[in-house]
Order: structure tokens, then C-alpha cells, then sequence
């Protein structure tokens, strides 16, 4: 049976994205004021694999890294349908950058053993870097193709997607085991149901630190990561207001005109 | 205690006495825990989703036509809704009356009208799954827990509703068969109900009554008038006619002749204590829409929201909304336990509706000129508030049933 591992980042409730606030000291992103939800992308990533799992069967496993309230999300993404999960959460793996975060979880998919297929959203919704997965493929040694917006075969040892590009896509045709990251274009993410969550109560979901996972405190977290954030700067977003005038008419077209003039349409 | 009251309330004493055992024994002593499960809170993230994928689309639609949305009855069915207390034997998922009750809230915070239907949808399962036999629950359980069918309950007519007894819809034996004769008013899901617990009185003996499940397309069975509403747009309601219609024995619902507790056993638990879930939504999206508004209104230099005046309105709304969800989710923890929570639910049906009328009226007042709008939600939300109040019984019947509560 096919076993496909699921990316999940619990993220700051982008519906509060105004409460959000930076630590001025380690000038990473302070989670615990709003409540943790499940990074959006991350849902399409696993609608994909509920989707191949419906299709071919399969058994999915997802894997979260963050603090013990992460494990909200995990439950979550097992009452959607996903088998079993793994939670890496450990004080030493706290503000890890993209780099240490994709070392750690590649290392419990290491742990994790068996796997043909890794799905994970392209980007979180906090820290939007886009290279998680790319670099998890890297530790991994598998290939990886971002900005999945199609799975056109998937039935054997090479699947066969579609990747987004700015003005239309690439057809790509891959070897597995592999790594996907996937846009929203993907899928339609299902909703919780009743019957979902209290099948869940039966899936297992286990915890695993540093000592689990086989690695040195130095390699992961703020410790382990190359990248630091130096400074954030806040940008300035003005708003122009302009009245349109004439007749209804006219003022319809003179609208239609200048939002076609600013880039809208 | 006669035998037939022991025989269709023996799960309730079973459970009570079971219950009781434990305490006195000490064990599981329980503290007052005034939290949510982990599993409850993913129910409520569950019904939100729903709410706001499913539902909130199509509000617009139904306030204009006035209409039950199709697609909305098809969702609840996919989302397994109307399963909630149904028993897992019979297809249903078993999660008890404080799950449906955190259902409905969601559901009602963006639409008391699908809210209504739904808890209507289980007061009409309720009276099948306490009193129904094997062959009753197994006929037709099923397929309303999918949503394949749907279900009401009718009791009230022109000379009785609050007062039962009143009720002038009579059944005649005839053989193996019933006969029934009435006509029914102010019946929720009137006209889509596929499965109904219609209550009618003895032709002979004006003391008897008897409850029957009639199914939709049965000969001398038909809907009629659909009632038009100020508000609930969205949630059917309208009359029943029964002409000479003909069921069989099967189709009598528990004992004859004690078909009054049968119905009235449902209305008082699950019927209150749905109006309860719509209440309490209603009352959320009042408070949600004020602070919104109140935080965006900008009035004097500064949001409307930093004058006092604004925020002792959002405090009278925020305090009834707390107290309405400690009385609701205590009377379904005790219903959950099997034990009678008919009063306690009359408190809280009292408190909420009462609280839910003001609370829209708050968020109208908020709202200013805005909230006559009918752009603006707050001008549904103080249509829907007054519609709550006569649901399942008005604040003068809650008052009396407490009443005879307190002396009793």
C-alpha cells in the first residue's frame, strides 16, 4: 500500500492576522497570543492524499512540528481522514528557521520509515518562505516539485502532475518516492464531519523530542538554523481616493477603466 | 408508577439510578467542569465550518424567496446532522444532546432559519428513537439519519399547542387500522417531512391520546397553506390536513392512548432545548456583528466601540450570552445523563429567547440607520429573535412550567 506523508503546521489563525506580533528580542513570530490552526495550504496537501488514498488506498501519516498544542491540528488532520500522526515537539526544536525546521522533520520522516509520497502546502501562512519542502526533499535525497496544482496520473511508480508557473504550468513526470508541494489550486479541502472526529479517537498520535528522533540539540531549533531574522520593517499601505463622476452610466465605465488601467482585471 | 411509564422510561431510570449509584458511592465525584472537551471544541470547529461553507452561501437566497434551500438539506444530510442522536445501532452517530446543542449554536449564529429546521428535524426523530419498538426504529431510523428522509413532529392545532389537551385531530379504530381525522397548524417542516409523529385524541374517549408516524404520500394525508413568516425565512412551516387517513398499527408510536407523554417528552427535552442552541447562535452573531460594526463606526474622531455608552451594550450582550450558554449546556449535560431536563431547558429556553429578542435589538440599536438595512444582518437577526420566542412555547408557557416547577 501506498504511504504518503502529510506536512502539517499549526499557524497563527490567519483570520487575526492583525494580532500578530514579533518578539523584538529573537525577532521571531509570538504564536501564543491568537489561537494555532492548521496552516491553509496544509489542507489542500492533505485533500491530495485523502483524494490518492480514496483512489488507490493508502495509508497517510502526518507529521507536525511545534509546541504540545500542535497536537490540536494533528487530531484535526486525523478526524479529516489521515491514519496516524507524529508530533516533533521538543523546547530545543523552538525558533528553528526553514533550514532546521526542514532537517527535523525530515528527520522524523527518517524515523517514521516507509514512505513513496511526501505532501506538504507550498508555504505557511506565517512564514511563507516556500522552502520547507524543497529542502526536506534535499535531506532526503528525493526529488521534489513545487507548486502542485495537478495530479494527472498517479497510479504507479512515476506520477505524472502538473507544477503552477506564473503564466501557466509544467507537466512534470516523477519518480517516487518523491516530495510534493501544492498550491491551492489543487483541491477543495473537505470539512470536519462528527463521524470523523470521533473516529479519530481511536488513531494514535505520538510525540517524539530530540532524544526520539536521534539528533543533537545544536542541529535544530534557533541553535541549528543558518538564517536569522535581523529586522522586520512594517510597509506603509496608503489608500487613494479618487471620485468618479458623470452620469451612472459613465461613472461605470470610467470605474471599469481604471481598475482595468491599475492592473485589476 | 403504572407499567407502561416504567416500560418507555426504563433506559431513563436505568440511567438515573446508575448515576445516583455513583454518587453515592463517591466515585467520580464530579467537580463542576465548565469546559468544553478537546472533542467538543472540534465538534464546534466541525459545525462552524459547515455553517460557514454550507450554509452561509444560500441566506441571502432563502431571506428573498422564503424558501427551504434544497442544497442546505442535502448538506445537512452529507454532514451527518440529523444523525446526531441517533443511536449508532440504527445508523445515527450517538454524540448526545450537548453535541446537537453545540450544532445548532453554530448552525444558527449564520442562519436560524436551517438552526430551526434541523432541531425540528430531531424533534421528530426523538419520539421514534424513546418509544419507537425494534421494527419501528429499524424502519425508519435509518435513512433519517442520512438525511434520505426527514421528520417532524405535529401537535399544535388552532385549539391547542402549549395546552395539548386542547387539540380537536381525532383517530377512530377500525380493524387492524386507524382512521384520522384533524387539521394541523404551525407545523415546522411541514411540507418537506417525510416522516411524521402526528398526535390526534381518542374519537371516544377525549382523555386518550395517540401518537402516529405518518409518512409523506399516505392517502388523506397532505400539507396545505405554507405559512409566511417575518422571519425563519428559509424554514418551512405551514398546516397539515387529515382526511379519513388510514394507518396501520404498526404506525402507532408506544402505547395507545399515552401518545401525550410521547410527544410532549420530546418537546419538552429536545424541542426547548434545540430553541435553546437557536437562540444562543442568534445571540453570538448579534454580539459578533456589534463589535464589528462598533469597532469600524467611526464617530466623533474614534470607533464607536471606545465610547461607554457602546460598551455597556456589548457587556448586556456579552454577560446574557455567558449566563444563556451556562443554563443551555447544564440542562444537555443532565439530558446527557438520561435524567429529565424538561425545566431546566424551560429555564433556559426563557432565558435565552428573552435574551436573544434583546440582543438583536442592542445590535439594531448599534447598527443606527444601518441597522434598517437589510444589507446589514442585524435587521434578519431582529426579525428571526421574535419568531424564537413562540417556538416551542412562548416566555409566559416557560414561566408557568417553572413555575409549577418551583411549587412542585
Amino acid at each position: 500500500m501506498l504511504n504518503i506523508v502529510v506536512c502539517a503546521k499549526a499557524v497563527p489563525d490567519p483570520k487575526e492576522t492583525s494580532n500578530i506580533r514579533i518578539d523584538p528580542v529573537t525577532k521571531t513570530l509570538r504564536r501564543f497570543d491568537i489561537p494555532l490552526v492548521l496552516n491553509p495550504l496544509d489542507k489542500n496537501a492533505l485533500e491530495g492524499a485523502l483524494e490518492v488514498k480514496e483512489q488507490l488506498g493508502a495509508h497517510i501519516t502526518i507529521l507536525s512540528m511545534g509546541p504540545s498544542e500542535a497536537g490540536n491540528i494533528v487530531k484535526e488532520c486525523l478526524a479529516l481522514g489521515a491514519d496516524q500522526g507524529f508530533l516533533l515537539s521538543d523546547q530545543a526544536f523552538a525558533g528553528a528557521d526553514a533550514y532546521a525546521t526542514a532537517y527535523t522533520l525530515a528527520k522524523g520522516i527518517e524515523k517514521i520509515g516507509s514512505y513513496d509520497v511526501i505532501f506538504c502546502g507550498m508555504a505557511s501562512s506565517d512564514g511563507s518562505t516556500e522552502w520547507v519542502g524543497p529542502e526536506i526533499g534535499t535531506f532526503l535525497n528525493i526529488p521534489v516539485v513545487t507548486m502542485v496544482k495537478e495530479i494527472v496520473e498517479c497510479g504507479g511508480e512515476w506520477w505524472k502532475v502538473k507544477a503552477s508557473l506564473e503564466n501557466g504550468y509544467r507537466l512534470m513526470q516523477v519518480k517516487l518516492p518523491a516530495l510534493f508541494t501544492v498550491t491551492r489550486e489543487l483541491n477543495t479541502p473537505r470539512i470536519l464531519s462528527f463521524s470523523g472526529i470521533t473516529k479519530a479517537r481511536k488513531k494514535e498520535i505520538s510525540q517524539w523530542g530530540i532524544n526520539e528522533l536521534g539528533v543533537s540539540g545544536e542541529s535544530v531549533g534557533l541553535k541549528g538554523s543558518p538564517t536569522t531574522v535581523s529586522e522586520f520593517g512594517s510597509k506603509e499601505s496608503k489608500r487613494e481616493v479618487e471620485i468618479i463622476s458623470g452620469t451612472r452610466q459613465e461613472k461605470a465605465e470610467r470605474l471599469v477603466q481604471r481598475l482595468a488601467d491599475k492592473g485589476v482585471f | 408508577m403504572n407499567g407502561f411509564f416504567e416500560r418507555v422510561h426504563s433506559g431513563y431510570f436505568k440511567r438515573q439510578q446508575a448515576f445516583q449509584k455513583n454518587q453515592d458511592e463517591g466515585g467520580n465525584s464530579e467537580m463542576i467542569d465548565f469546559t468544553f472537551t478537546e472533542e467538543q471544541e472540534m465538534f464546534r470547529k466541525a459545525a462552524r465550518e459547515f455553517a460557514e461553507t454550507k450554509v452561509a452561501p444560500k441566506v441571502a437566497e432563502m431571506e428573498e424567496t422564503g424558501k427551504v434551500s434544497e442544497e442546505i438539506v442535502e448538506a445537512l444530510g452529507k454532514a451527518e446532522m440529523m444523525a446526531l442522536t441517533i443511536p449508532d445501532e440504527y445508523g445515527g452517530l450517538g454524540l448526545g444532546y450537548s453535541a446537537r446543542l453545540i450544532a445548532l449554536e453554530e448552525i444558527s449564529r449564520i442562519s436560524v432559519a436551517t438552526a430551526m429546521m434541523l432541531q425540528v428535524f430531531a424533534l421528530g426523530i426523538e419520539p421514534i428513537v424513546k418509544f419507537g419498538n425494534d421494527e419501528q426504529k429499524k424502519k425508519y431510523l435509518p435513512g433519517l439519519a442520512k438525511g434520505e428522509r426527514l421528520a417532524t413532529t405535529a401537535v399544535t392545532e388552532a385549539t391547542g399547542g402549549s395546552d395539548p389537551t386542547g387539540i380537536r385531530s381525532s383517530y377512530k379504530k377500525d380493524g387492524d387500522d386507524y382512521v384520522i381525522n384533524g387539521r394541523k397548524c404551525f407545523i415546522t417542516n411541514s411540507h418537506i417531512a417525510d416522516t411524521i409523529n402526528v398526535l390526534a385524541k381518542d374519537e371516544k374517549n377525549p382523555k386518550a391520546f395517540s401518537t402516529f408516524v405518518i409518512e409523506k404520500g399516505t392517502e388523506g394525508f397532505k400539507p396545505t397553506r405554507e405559512e409566511h413568516k417575518m422571519g425563519f425565512r428559509g424554514c418551512n412551516t405551514g398546516e397539515l390536513a387529515l382526511e379519513n387517513c388510514r394507518v396501520s398499527k404498526d404506525q402507532l408510536l408506544g402505547e395507545e392512548g399515552k401518545g401525550l407523554r410521547i410527544t410532549m417528552s420530546a418537546i419538552g427535552d429536545v424541542g426547548r432545548g434545540g430553541m435553546v442552541g437557536c437562540a444562543l447562535g442568534l445571540q453570538a452573531a448579534c454580539l459578533e456583528a456589534s463589535l464589528k460594526f462598533a469597532t469600524e463606526r467611526t464617530l466623533y474622531g474614534k470607533p464607536i466601540s471606545a465610547l461607554q455608552t457602546i460598551q455597556n451594550k456589548l457587556a448586556e450582550m456579552k454577560i446574557d450570552l455567558e449566563a444563556g450558554r451556562l443554563l443551555g449546556y447544564r440542562a444537555a449535560s443532565i439530558q446527557d445523563k438520561g435524567l429529565r431536563s424538561s425545566n431546566e431547558f424551560a429555564v433556559a429556553k426563557y432565558f435565552t429567547t428573552e435574551a436573544a429578542q434583546k440582543a438583536a435589538k442592542i445590535a439594531v440599536d448599534i447598527h443606527g440607520g444601518y441597522g434598517c438595512m437589510e444589507e446589514y444582518a442585524v435587521s434578519r437577526y431582529l426579525r428571526d429573535a421574535f419568531v424564537l420566542g413562540p417556538s416551542a412555547g412562548t416566555s409566559d408557557i416557560m414561566k408557568v412550567i417553572i413555575g409549577r416547577w418551583v411549587l412542585s
